[in-house]
C-alpha cells in the first residue's frame, strides 16, 4: 500500500489494462487523472496513442472510431464535458463498443458549480453504459480492472462509465494497494473483438436500419444490459479470488441482517454513512446500508432481496430528475411496487458539493425511524438542508 | 482519530502541507487521508484543507469540523476569518508568527504554538516557502507525527537538493518547538 491521489490511483489502474488508444480533453475535477495518463505516455511507461482532442464530443467520437477497429480504449470526464458527449455516449452503446470511461462526477450548470453530486452520470441513465459507482480510491482504481473485464466479454459488449465522486475521490489522497501488472495481464488478457474494422474484412457499424429492425437492436441491447447483471458479481468474485479485494456485486450491504431502516447511496458518502451507522448501533438503533455499486443495469432483484425484511429505507440522491424527485429513488420504489415491500423516503442531498456528515446521515436514520413509529411517510422526497435564497 | 484543519492562502502549500501529514503519517505505521477544499483556485486567497490520522481505515469523508488541531500557514489569515472554529476543547493552534502566542489574541483556554517558519524557510532555503518547516514545528508540538517520517515525505516529494534542504527546515523547527 501507498498513499497516492485517487486520480492518480485511477491512472495506475488504467496503465496496467493497457489500452491501445485514449483520447481526453481536460476539465476540472478529471483533470488529474488526464495529466498522470499523458505523463506516463510521453514518459514511455505505456505504450498508448493518447489524442488529445478539442472537446469531449471529439474524445468519445475517437473512442468510438479507435473502439470499432477493435483497439481498447479510454477517457475521462466531468459534468459539462459528459454532456457534450451525451450524443455520442448512445452511438457508443448501440455500436456495441466497450469503451472505459471513469466519470469524476460533478454537478451540472447553470448555475455553474465545479464540485461534486451525481447529476452528471445519472443524466446519462438511459444512453446504453454500464453505470458503477465507487466509495473510494482503492474502488474506483479497481472498478476500472473489471470494466473492461465486464465490457469486452462477448455476450455483453457494452460500454461502463465509472463513477467517481470528484474531489472527494479524486483529490483525496489515501492508502491505495495497487495491481501488480503481470496479475493483471492475466486477469484481462488482450481486447479480443468479436467484430471490428479491417481493409482485410470490410464490414459497416450504424448502418441505417428501418422501422422493420430498430426495435430488435434496441432490444438485443437491453438483453446484453440484462445479462451484464450476472457478469458483474461474477468479475467482482473472480477479481477478489486473484487480487483480494471484493466491494460486492451489483450492491453490497452493512449491518443490515437486522436493520428496521437501510439507508441507501451510490458513491463516496457509503464511507461517511458507515461511520454514522457504527455510532447509531452503539446507541442501540437497528440501521444498516445498501450500496448501490451498479445503477446500470439497475438490480431491482438484488435490491428487493436485500431491502424484504426492514420497516423503512432512506434513499439518498446526488442528483433530482427536476419537476419530480431523485432518480435512484424512483428506480428504488419501482422496483418494490409489487413487493409489499418497507416503507419508502427519499433525500436530496450533497448537491454541488455540499457537505454531507455523519449527522446528516443520522437525522435521515431518524426520520425514517419517525415514519416506521407513525406507519406512514409524511413526506415522500425532501430537500436536505435546504435554506431558501 | 486525529483531524488537522490547514489555513493559508493561495500559493503557500496548504494542500501540499496536508499531503506530505497524511504521507508521514503513513510511513509512521498509521492509516491516513488529506483532502483540500478547493475554491477556483486564486494566488493569495484564503485556503483550507485537511488530514485526518487513524489507527484503522478511514471511511470518513466530511469537511473537518472540528479539529484537533489547526495549523495557520499565515498570520495575516487571523483578522480574517475564525480559524479556531470548532477547535475540540484541549485542541491547539499551531502559528506561523514571529508574534508570542499570548499576542494572536485568541481565547485564553486555546493551547497555542508559534513558531517563526518564515524566518526559518528564509535562512535554510533563501525563500519564504514555509510550509514545511511549519508541519515540522508540528510534529514538534504535537508529537502525533515523527519528524523522521516528516523529513522522508518531504525528501520523496521534492527529490534533489531542495528536498535536503526542506529537510532542514522541517528539523530547524522540530527542534525549536522540542527546545
Amino acid at each position: 500500500m501507498e498513499i497516492m491521489e485517487g486520480s492518480r490511483a485511477v491512472a495506475e489502474a488504467v496503465k496496467a489494462c493497457r489500452p491501445n488508444v485514449i483520447a481526453a480533453y481536460p476539465i476540472t475535477p478529471q483533470t488529474h487523472i488526464v495529466e498522470e495518463i499523458a505523463r506516463m505516455v510521453a514518459d514511455g511507461e505505456l505504450a498508448s496513442e493518447y489524442v488529445r482532442v478539442d472537446s469531449e464530443h471529439s474524445a468519445m467520437s475517437v473512442c468510438v472510431g479507435a473502439s470499432a477497429t477493435g483497439a481498447r480504449t479510454y477517457t475521462a470526464t466531468t459534468s459539462q464535458g459528459m454532456a457534450l458527449m451525451h450524443e455520442v455516449l448512445f452511438n457508443a452503446a448501440g455500436l456495441r463498443l466497450p469503451i472505459v470511461m471513469t466519470a469524476a462526477n460533478r454537478s451540472l450548470s447553470a448555475p455553474i458549480n465545479i464540485w461534486n453530486d451525481q447529476q452528471d452520470t445519472v443524466s446519462e441513465r438511459d444512453s446504453g453504459w454500464i453505470q458503477l459507482y465507487a466509495e473510494d480510491t482503492q474502488e474506483a482504481s479497481d472498478m476500472i480492472i473489471q470494466a473492461y473485464k465486464i465490457a469486452e466479454d462477448h455476450d455483453i459488449l457494452l460500454p461502463v462509465m465509472v463513477g467517481m465522486d470528484g474531489f472527494i475521490l479524486t483529490h483525496v489522497h489515501e492508502p491505495v494497494e495497487l495491481c501488480p501488472q503481470e496479475k493483471v495481464d492475466d486477469f484481462l488478457p488482450s481486447y479480443d473483438p468479436a467484430y471490428y474494422l479491417t481493409p482485410k474484412n470490410p464490414l459497416s457499424f450504424g448502418t441505417i436500419v428501418y422501422p422493420s429492425t430498430y426495435t430488435e437492436f434496441r432490444y438485443m441491447i437491453h438483453e446484453a444490459m440484462k445479462r451484464a447483471e450476472r457478469k458483474i458479481i461474477d468479475v467482482a468474485s473472480d477479481f477478489r479470488d486473484k487480487f483480494g479485494r471484493h466491494y460486492g456485486g451489483l450492491i453490497d450491504t452493512y449491518e443490515a441482517e437486522d436493520a428496521e431502516v437501510l439507508i441507501m447511496a451510490m458513491g463516496s458518502v457509503i464511507g461517511t454513512a458507515k461511520d454514522a451507522v457504527d455510532e447509531l448501533r452503539s446507541d442501540g438503533k437497528k440501521v444498516g446500508i445498501v450500496k448501490v455499486r451498479c445503477y446500470r443495469p439497475f438490480p431491482a432483484e438484488a435490491i428487493s432481496e436485500a431491502v424484504k425484511n426492514a420497516k423503512a429505507i432512506a434513499v439518498l440522491d446526488k442528483n433530482i430528475s427536476l419537476g419530480y424527485e431523485g432518480a435512484l429513488y424512483t428506480d428504488v420504489k419501482s422496483a418494490l411496487y409489487n413487493e409489499n415491500g418497507p416503507l419508502a423516503l427519499g433525500f436530496i442531498l450533497g448537491l454541488g458539493g455540499r457537505d454531507i456528515t455523519k449527522n446528516t446521515i443520522k437525522s435521515i436514520a431518524e426520520k425514517a425511524q419517525k415514519a416506521i413509529k407513525s406507519g406512514r411517510v409524511e413526506k415522500d422526497s425532501e430537500f436536505v438542508d435546504v435554506g431558501v435564497l | 482519530m486525529k483531524e488537522i484543519r490547514i489555513h493559508g492562502r493561495g500559493g503557500q502549500g496548504v494542500v501540499t502541507s496536508a499531503e506530505l501529514l497524511a504521507l508521514a503519517a503513513f510511513n509512521d505505521g498509521k492509516f491516513s487521508q488529506a483532502f483540500p477544499f478547493f475554491g477556483f483556485e486564486r494566488r493569495g486567497a484564503p485556503i483550507v484543507s485537511f488530514v485526518r490520522i487513524n489507527d484503522s481505515p478511514i471511511r470518513l469523508r466530511s469537511h473537518i469540523y472540528n479539529p484537533d488541531y489547526v495549523i495557520v500557514q499565515d498570520p495575516t489569515l487571523l483578522d480574517v476569518e475564525d480559524v479556531t472554529s470548532g477547535l475540540k476543547p484541549g485542541g491547539m493552534v499551531i502559528a506561523n508568527t514571529e508574534k508570542e502566542p499570548e499576542k494572536l489574541g485568541l481565547k485564553a483556554e486555546i493551547r497555542v504554538r508559534t513558531i517563526n517558519a518564515t524566518k526559518i524557510a528564509m535562512e535554510t532555503l533563501g525563500s519564504p516557502i514555509m510550509n514545511t518547516a511549519l508541519i515540522g514545528a508540528f510534529a514538534g508540538a504535537t508529537g502525533e507525527v515523527s519528524v523522521g517520517s516528516i523529513k522522508c515525505a518531504v525528501t520523496s516529494r521534492f527529490p534533489g537538493k531542495i528536498g535536503v534542504k526542506n529537510a532542514e527546515a522541517v528539523q530547524k523547527a522540530y527542534d525549536r518547538m522540542r527546545g
